[in-house]
């Protein structure tokens, strides 16, 4: 079996969780391409641990953290995002700006900054 | 080119092209849909490499409860079903030409280095069984098994805390115990608490919280 097929198909679903994370808006989507990635990665340890097949069977094992591990973040993921939905009424990315570097005039008065939490009404 | 070879370019073009349709999709419950279909194909084109076991895992595991729970998070959140066309930000072009550079500088390395690399597939059948992967995890690798499990147990806590409202964590500025027994208040509308500016007699100027279903 040639080893460059399934290894060129798991960098362009990397290659597309890579679009996803970026590009959508929705926290929801952005865990759903991190999904993706990770897919990626556990295709490539499978192949790998198929081409060499050395005693320990590392890959598959690790494929098998992987997807653990995968499962663990989403259970943490939801749960922050669901967090974010009930303070904040959004789980809008771009509109979650709490923490971003505004640039802010000592003299101004306080009230100028937009709102308390980031979120433009 | 093998059988097996056109077996898992097939998938993968399926595992590839349900995956942009996850990214690409206007409909939040559409995309999580799309992504049974890509997870589907994967594990099938674990089957063609012989990785069964991993192939199970990954049917119940990912197709079984995390895109379920992606679904309940998409429920959740009280996303619209249907079309909605907020769903990409503003810089999609940025993020295209970046996900293109990271696929031709994957692509073009891969090719260039594996370009000659074949490998029995016949003499691996049997080295995803249960059996096999059985022993080696639980001889070789039983120890980042037990911390994975250990970890595992803390990402469930960390889910719990960080969603039970009653046990604080959730929002601490101005929580007396009236609005804690107010938030935890009766079966419905219990889901969401949103804060408006007081306006009432008794709360003028401080943020109170308030059922989500008096304010929507």
């Amino acid at each position: 079996m040639h080893l460059v097929y399934p290894v060129v198909i798991a960098a362009m679903l990397f290659s597309v969780g890579v679009y996803g994370v970026l590009a959508r808006r929705n926290a929801i989507l952005v865990l759903m391409s991190v999904e993706l990635m990770l897919n990626a990665v556990n295709l490539n340890l499978v192949v790998f641990d198929m081409r060499w097949a050395d005693r320990l069977h590392g890959g598959q094992v690790l494929t098998l953290f992987v997807i653990v591990l995968a499962a663990a973040e989403v259970g943490l993921g939801l749960a922050l995002v669901l967090l974010i939905y009930r303070n904040r009424r959004t789980v809008d990315i771009d509109r979650l700006r709490a923490l971003a570097d505004r640039d802010v005039d000592p003299d101004s008065d306080i009230s100028a900054i937009p709102d308390d939490e980031g979120v433009r009404r | 080119m093998t059988a097996a070879d056109v077996v898992i370019v097939l998938l993968g073009v399926v595992a590839v092209g349900s995956g942009v349709l996850v990214v690409a999709t206007r409909q939040l419950v559409h995309a999580a849909l799309w992504l049974v279909v890509s997870f589907g194909s994967l594990a099938a084109s674990y089957v063609v490499l012989a990785a069964e076991f991993v192939a199970w895992v990954q049917v119940l595991i990912y197709v079984g409860a995390i895109v379920v729970l992606l679904l309940f998070g998409i429920m959740l959140t009280r996303a619209p079903i249907g079309r909605s066309e907020d769903l990409d930000s503003d810089n999609r072009v940025v993020a295209l030409v970046v996900a293109a550079a990271t696929a031709a500088v994957l692509v073009t390395t891969l090719v260039r280095g594996f370009r000659s690399a074949y490998f029995p597939l016949k003499a691996r059948v049997g080295n995803g069984s249960s059996e096999v992967l059985g022993a080696s995890l639980f001889r070789t690798w039983v120890l980042p098994f037990e911390a994975l499990s250990v970890l595992l147990l803390a990402a469930l806590i960390g889910a719990i805390v960080l969603s039970r409202t009653d046990i604080g964590g959730a929002d601490s500025d101005g929580d007396t115990p009236q609005r804690r027994e107010r938030r935890r208040g009766g079966p419905g509308g219990s889901l969401g608490l949103a804060r408006r500016r007081g306006s009432g007699p008794d709360e003028d100027d401080t943020i109170v919280l308030s059922r989500v279903d008096e304010e929507v």
